[in-house]
């Protein structure tokens, strides 16, 4: 629907709005944006998904500097709305925080709700109909936009790899190298205690280090796959919505095809046009009751193929409704997750 | 769905906003929030305290009212006491000036009868010697007849 001048399948179609914007080397060794899949995975590790990072920055400085601006004027009389609404938010962080975060930090408040703020408004650009900015990125002559940065998996595990690294330093501040590295070998069993021979050890250790450096890397992966999977679950749906729309459309569209051939004449839909008109005439002059007149322009609504377009409307509106509470849920659910694994690594086992 | 740098970038721009937030945006605004809930708890603690002195202010109000009361009741008293002293006061005093009255009335009295009773007594002697006189026809020598005559007129 976005691009191009003939009409894509749907596998296309749905190819085309998963396909992120990527930068890179290309094969003959110039570097540039990559014309479809193929030549995006081509271009390897070094390449760059442009729109996931401008989406994501742009979220990012939204972040900022909407909460810039309240903190640069807050005070402690009596708060503006935007103070009031930035408050809340920052109590509801801080309260999180301090129930699941066992220890003192100056960081891990201000990165609760930065992940938060920032996960859930760029989950929010999920709201944005999926067609609107990549149709008006193609208009200007960008081939691909995939503007949800949280549908993209190198985002999430971004984060969640940033947040991996600071399980490592705050276990390594609270307990030391020695005592993060011993955590790994000597749980869960722990030979020492067991009284085993000191020749058994390094197979136990091995064991252990192979258990603990799973439940360790679960963490990031976790993390950002959860995110990562619900995002893209989400923006899938609302593609096949969008896509179940136009094949209703052209549904209809082919059942008239077939009655007028490939050409539909004028006064079909003249004719069409003046029936609605006529129906919402009768209705208003007392001729046709209510019920009847809807039953009337619902079958002319179908019959033009506007049902479809009016069903795809409600679906997508009603997948929208229910995925405002998956993204705050998801952004929520990331904050959270990020705290308690934090403050996990600063506790002994 | 390929892995690529946009990850290492997106980890950098994390960080980067994580340290922004915790640097320009955590610290004002917690700093302005705890402001406000210690304001707020001082405005509780003075109003309670306001109630407080309230209650103490209205208890020495009714303390003082009864004060008041007390020492107004006492004035009445004293002022009818003060009274009645005044009223018993005159009625002695008038009691007394009544009698004193009476007493000089019956002074006067008991004079004006004696002055009367001795000028009648003097006239009955001279009448007595005038009688005496006529009735000896002869004149009784005053002077020779002196003590019969007194004794007649202390027997008048």
């Amino acid at each position: 629907m976005s691009s191009g001048s003939e009409a894509p399948t749907s596998g296309e179609y749905i190819q085309h709005h998963l396909q992120n914007l990527t930068f890179g080397q290309h094969a003959d060794g110039s570097w540039g944006i990559a014309h479809g899949a193929a030549e995006a995975a081509e271009m390897g590790f070094w390449a760059f998904h442009v729109d996931t990072l401008v989406w994501s920055l742009l979220m990012g400085f939204s972040f900022f500097f909407m909460f810039r601006s309240v903190a640069k004027k807050a005070n402690s009389g009596v708060p503006s709305r935007g103070q009031a609404m930035v408050e809340s938010i920052v109590e509801f962080v801080d309260t999180s925080v301090k129930e699941s975060f066992h220890g003192t930090s100056r960081l891990i408040a201000p990165l609760a709700l930065t992940l938060f703020v920032w996960i859930f408004f760029m989950n929010l650009m999920d709201l944005i109909p999926v067609d609107v900015l990549p149709f008006a990125a193609s208009s200007a002559g960008i081939p691909y936009q995939k503007v949800v940065p949280t549908t993209d998996v190198n985002a999430t595990m971004g984060m969640a790899i940033a947040v991996f690294v600071l399980i490592i330093f705050y276990s390594i501040r609270a307990k030391g190298v020695k005592g993060f590295l011993g955590e790994l070998v000597f749980n869960p069993l722990n030979p020492e205690q067991l009284g085993m021979p000191k020749v058994v050890w390094p197979f136990v250790m091995a064991f252990n280090f192979l258990l603990e450096i799973v439940s360790l890397l679960a963490k990031p992966v976790s993390l950002g796959l959860r995110l990562f999977g619900n995002m893209y679950a989400g923006e899938l749906i609302f593609i096949l919505i969008a896509l179940i729309f136009t094949a209703g459309s052209g549904f209809v569209g082919a059942g008239l095809s077939s009655m007028f051939g490939d050409h539909i004449p004028a006064w079909f839909w003249l004719l069409a046009t003046a029936t609605v008109f006529v129906t919402l005439w009768m209705n208003m002059k007392g001729l046709l009751n209510n019920k009847k007149t809807l039953w009337f322009v619902l079958a002319e609504l179908f019959l033009v193929g506007g049902l479809a377009f009016v069903g795809g409307q409600l679906m997508h509106f009603g997948w929208a409704v229910f995925h405002i509470l998956i993204i705050t849920l998801q952004a929520f659910i990331f904050m959270m997750l990020s705290i308690v694994y934090l403050s996990m690594a600063q506790t002994h086992h | 769905m390929n892995m690529n740098a946009t990850l290492i970038l997106q980890m950098i721009a994390m960080l980067v906003f994580v340290w922004f937030c915790m640097k320009f945006i955590w610290p004002p605004l917690l700093k302005a929030m705890d402001e406000r809930r210690a304001k707020i708890a001082d405005g509780l603690a003075a109003s309670d305290r306001a109630e407080k002195a309230l209650q103490e202010a209205n208890q020495e109000v009714e303390k003082q009212i009864k004060v008041a009361r007390d020492k107004a009741g006492e004035i009445v008293d004293q002022a009818n006491q003060r009274h009645s002293q005044i009223l018993d006061q005159a009625k002695d005093d008038a009691i007394g000036e009544r009698q004193r009255q009476v007493a000089a009335g019956e002074a006067e009295i008991t004079q004006s009868a004696n002055q009367a009773r001795e000028e009648l007594r003097a006239t009955v002697a001279s009448l007595a010697v005038l009688g005496a006189r006529q009735i000896l026809e002869k004149e009784v020598d005053e002077d020779t007849h002196r003590e019969l005559l007194d004794k007649l007129i202390a027997e008048i």
